[in-house]
């Protein structure tokens, strides 16, 4: 059988994958955005969708075809973009770095956006969700820079880069607060704090819009990179002798987890553990190789935050609790799990 | 294929050192501890950043090839690859195909052929579905070797590969190397293996100090002087080939 026989033959089970993964998403989204404070019938989201992108004519109810077009819809897409985006930078980081340990919540890269994102906001520099993105992305690469050299300084070993990760964090985490107790009033503070445990539930079109496409970027960015991504499993020496260019590759995928993560704490507040969760359940289920792993954990990770952010609006009833706060509660266990299997593997 | 290196050095672990590999020899590099063995055979692999020299295979320098077009050329196994993924050993061996593959020719059935055959060659074909972190060291070094076979180099670099293996498979592997159509580099720690090579390039503190034929560079005189051993060279009746015995040095007076 020739390559091109044998390209042909890989593309029915691909499509059928990426057609069963495209229902499972459809699904979760349909889900998200019936369930709330208001529950929607099902109906109404095939009516609405015809009128909107069809331009059919129904006789829709304004209150609650508001609350799905204006609010529901566009907040279940950017936690589903959002945890596509965060699953994706932790497979991405656990390959280069080959730490079980790291992503991009651990690693300080969300604390650094977080910190742009704000200087940005309470100093006035730039202006617009690009700028808070721009600002985002600059905190995040500053970082993951000082998180690196921090870990190599420190000899370079698994420990040594989480601690140099938690170092990172409190860093720009203090930057943060220092943000807002030197330019915040009290209202700008409690909003900022909000959103800095994340938060979905300002989230509207515009967002959308920014969210999706960089995600999606990402997630082709990473689809490319699968076989350079395998061949780190031995080490970035192994890699360079089995071909890959290792400083090239590994520039463009830190590049588009900073992106991916920047951009979505500037929208969405900074959301831990789904970079960590769910790439490593996604290893177990259907194991260690990218060409699957790279898509499980985006569809995984896409669901996941779509049902964190339902819990998020339903847990306390009238009340809505942070995602991150959800995320964290399930994540934290989850956490506690993966450093029990890793003292058993070693 | 042809290796030159000309003038190769990196920092003080390796210097101007210029040598010759013939096509499809299999050249054994000796040396004490420390000697930059291992430094030289990655410089030959164009591993090293900011290497002084060159490596022109077949008289094509290294240089001007990609990354990709030297893997597809010149596959390393390098001494304590570890992975902390969940990797079964068919897994481990198709990485090598990666020099060869692109998104738009993916894994085929050629290439599930080249993987089958290179287990094979070192084994490991009843194993291919055990996973990484149950294998011994022995075992781990024979996939290693799988996965640069799967590589189809044309030059094999190999740094040290007797270590971890039983008697059994040392000999099974060395004899494997010596068939391989292939151009063979290699570090050795044991000296009487080395002597099977077609020819010995002796290091001693980041210089290639002799090269030549093992009858010629390994002489009593070299090892007293380079490795610090007594060497009694013994033959065997059976085929007449040289052993050495090694004894300590006599303590100088």
């Amino acid at each position: 059988m020739t390559r091109r026989a044998a390209l042909s033959a890989l593309a029915v089970p691909v499509l059928a994958h990426a057609g069963l993964g495209a229902v499972l998403l459809a699904l979760a989204v349909l889900v998200g955005v019936t369930i709330g404070e208001v529950a929607l019938p099902l109906g109404l989201v095939g009516d609405l969708l015809a009128v909107k992108l069809l331009g059919a004519e129904r006789a829709l109810d304004p209150i609650d075809a508001g609350i799905l077009w204006s609010y529901r819809l566009p907040r279940t897409l950017v936690a589903a973009a959002c945890g596509a985006g965060l699953a994706l930078s932790g497979v991405v980081l656990q390959a280069l770095v080959r730490n079980a340990l790291a992503d991009p919540y651990l690693l300080g890269v969300s604390a650094g956006a977080g910190a742009g994102a704000v200087a940005v906001t309470l100093l006035g520099l730039g202006g617009g969700a690009i700028g808070l993105s721009a600002g985002a992305f600059g905190g995040a690469a500053s970082a993951f820079l000082i998180v690196a050299l921090l870990a190599k300084a420190a000899g370079g070993g698994p420990a040594q880069l989480v601690l140099a990760g938690i170092a990172g964090s409190q860093l720009f985490n203090a930057l943060t607060s220092f943000f807002i107790a030197k330019s915040a009033n009290a209202e700008q503070a409690r909003g900022l704090m909000f959103w800095l445990l994340g938060n979905l539930s300002g989230v509207r079109w515009p967002d959308v819009s920014l969210a999706l496409p960089v995600v999606g970027l990402g997630f082709l960015v990473c689809l490319a990179h699968v076989r350079p991504l395998d061949a780190f499993s031995f080490g970035s020496g192994a890699a360079a002798s089995l071909g890959i260019a290792v400083r090239r590759v590994q520039l463009v995928l830190i590049a588009a987890v900073t992106l991916m993560t920047a951009t979505l704490v500037s929208l969405v507040g900074s959301i831990g553990f789904v970079g960590l969760v769910i790439p490593h359940a996604m290893r177990f289920l259907v194991g260690p190789r990218h060409a699957r792993l790279i898509p499980a954990s985006a569809l995984a990770g896409a669901v996941f935050l779509i049902a964190a952010d339902i819990a998020s609006r339903v847990l306390i009833p009238g009340q809505v609790v942070p995602i991150g706060v959800v995320t964290a509660l399930v994540g934290a266990p989850g956490f506690a799990l993966i450093l029990i299997r890793n003292r058993r593997r070693s | 294929m042809r290796i030159e290196a000309q003038n190769l050095g990196w920092r003080e672990i390796v210097q101007g050192v210029s040598c010759e590999i013939r096509p499809g020899e299999t050249f054994g590099l000796v040396g004490p501890n420390g000697s930059g063995k291992s430094t030289l055979l990655r410089l030959l692999a164009g591993l090293m950043p900011r290497a002084a020299g060159e490596v022109r295979l077949d008289g094509v320098p290294l240089a001007q090839l990609s990354r990709r077009q030297i893997a597809q050329r010149v596959a390393l196994v390098e001494q304590f690859a570890d992975t902390g993924e969940a990797l079964s050993v068919r897994d481990a061996v198709e990485l090598g195909r990666t020099p060869w593959l692109s998104p738009l020719s993916p894994f085929g059935p050629e290439d599930t052929q080249i993987v089958e055959r290179a287990l094979a060659a070192v084994g490991m074909e009843e194993m291919a579905a055990r996973a990484w972190a149950t294998l011994s060291g022995g075992e781990r070094q024979r996939v290693h070797i799988a996965r640069a076979l799967a590589q189809e180099p044309r030059v094999l670099i190999l740094d040290e590969p007797t270590n971890h293996l039983d008697i059994h498979h040392q000999l099974a592997l060395l004899g494997l190397v010596a068939g391989l159509p292939v151009t063979v580099v290699m570090a050795l720690h044991d000296l009487n293996q080395a002597m099977m090579c077609d020819r010995l390039g002796v290091m001693s503190e980041g210089r290639m100090v002799a090269c030549g034929p093992p009858a010629e560079v390994l002489t009593t005189d070299t090892l007293a002087r380079i490795f610090r051993v007594r060497a009694q060279p013994m033959i065997d009746p059976s085929d007449g080939s040289t052993l050495f015995r090694f004894l300590p040095m006599e303590p100088s007076p």
